[in-house]
């Protein structure tokens, strides 16, 4: 009995310290940073700067996804639409599968790799290399100069990003289906907006990589500014920021689907 | 480094091409352009059988669209399913006009179709369509197949027994 009871403290003193206590730091992190980023608005090339850092530099590796996601969706589509008589409907196919699912999903990893990553490895080398403590020195508080315009550039980037990849890869869809494999262009684009609404796939597709942009930078700037300020500190908090997030992504996209699309 | 200005115009670039990207799956791929949802009027229809109709399925009138399914629900007074219609209300039909429950192609999915009459007076919100045709569900007409096929067949051995008959 008193060995399992122990093996079961040392359970629950893991998950307390490690789990419940960053959760709840973490928390902490983002309300402090959005209470302090009246500065990242009020001074907003400071966010200019990072968005383009991380939705500038983003753009290419989606534009080039998306239009090979959308391609593949085409080949594929057609090949099963095909059996059942039904390719023209590839249009829908292609578009419903980007603007719900792919392109937020997508993109939200995508954007995680990418920049999410860069700003976790350059706050956190700020932090070893004692950047934020020189700043606190000079009485300016890094929350507000660092996080807070990082974290805005990350909600603000990730929408557009989302949005580009979506068209990109709807246009991928249309080289390959109508272009390639001559799917009569007509009813490509007419089914397609006949199937697509605007309030229920659009919008929610939106909102998807809003969430996402929230879920991944807010990710990001924890574990940087949470990170050890040794060189394995910053690598091991890179590494993490990009696994939770990618996660972070797929769980609430999960749990967002099954509230916007159960009753269709 | 980047001069602030040159920053300036690639994050001006982006945001250019993000919003244009968003029209672009607005406009392009889900039309928002012929959505009006402002501009309907609201009108009823009953029917037996509703078969696998579903809300926002569209209602179509020679073949156009002219407005969208609004809500579906079953009426416990007289075992109905009652089907409410918005109709966009650049479109006019006469108060006779007919609904039937159709089916785009052969697993396509199920509207409603409208049919004008010849009345004078046109249709408003609140108004209930009085003649309705109920979607055709698969089982009955196997069913009513085999039953009309069972009677022919019946015929023809009545036929073939009273042929006997006669011979004898």
């Amino acid at each position: 009995m008193g060995r399992i009871a122990e093996l079961l403290r040392a359970l629950g003193a893991r998950i307390v310290d490690i789990w419940i206590w960053r959760l709840g730091f973490a928390t902490r992190f983002l309300l402090i940073t959005l209470r302090e980023s009246g500065t990242s608005f009020r001074r907003f090339h400071l966010t200019i700067r990072e968005i383009y850092f991380a939705g500038v530099h983003s753009l290419i590796i989606i534009l080039v996804s998306g239009l090979f996601v959308g391609m593949v969706l085409g080949l594929q589509g057609y090949d099963t639409l095909a059996r059942y008589g039904s390719s023209d409907a590839l249009g829908v196919l292609v578009a419903l599968s980007l603007v719900r699912e792919l392109g937020p999903v997508i993109a939200g990893l995508l954007f995680a790799s990418r920049a999410g990553s860069a700003i976790t490895a350059e706050i956190g080398l700020m932090k070893a290399t004692e950047q934020l403590s020189a700043m606190e020195m000079m009485a300016v508080d890094p929350i507000a100069r660092v996080v807070a315009p990082r974290f805005w550039a990350g909600v603000i980037s990730m929408p557009l990003l989302a949005a580009l990849f979506s068209a990109m890869g709807v246009f991928g869809g249309y080289l390959v289906g109508v272009r390639l494999i001559g799917v009569d262009e007509g009813s490509f684009w007419s089914q397609m907006q006949a199937a697509v609404d605007f309030r229920e796939d659009i919008v929610n597709g939106v909102i998807k990589s809003l969430v996402f942009g929230i879920a991944v930078t807010w990710i990001a700037v924890f574990e940087g500014y949470d990170a050890p300020p040794t060189a394995e500190g910053v690598s091991g908090a890179t590494t993490r920021t990009v696994v939770i997030s990618s996660l972070a992504i797929l769980a609430l996209d999960f749990v967002m689907t099954a509230l916007m699309f159960r009753g269709i | 480094m980047m001069t602030r200005k040159e920053i300036d115009l690639w994050v001006g670039i982006f945001a250019v091409i993000g919003i244009g990207a968003m029209l672009f799956l607005s406009l392009k791929v889900a039309n928002l352009t012929t959505l009006g949802t402002a501009d309907t009027y609201q009108i009823r229809a009953k029917f037996d059988n509703i078969g696998g109709l579903k809300v926002r399925a569209p209602v179509k009138s020679s073949g156009v669209v002219v407005g969208r399914v609004g809500e579906i629900r079953f009426d416990n007074e007289t075992f109905e399913a009652v089907v409410t219609l918005n109709i966009e209300g650049r479109y006019q039909f006469p108060k006779d006009t007919s609904a039937k429950i159709l089916t785009s192609g052969l697993l396509g999915e199920q509207y409603v179709g409208l049919t004008a009459g010849g009345d004078q007076v046109n249709l408003k919100t609140g108004d209930v369509l009085k003649i309705t045709q109920s979607a055709v569900v698969l089982e009955n007409l196997i069913s009513q197949f085999l039953y009309s096929k069972a009677a022919e067949g019946g015929d023809k051995n009545s036929k073939a027994a009273e042929d006997g008959e006669k011979k004898k």
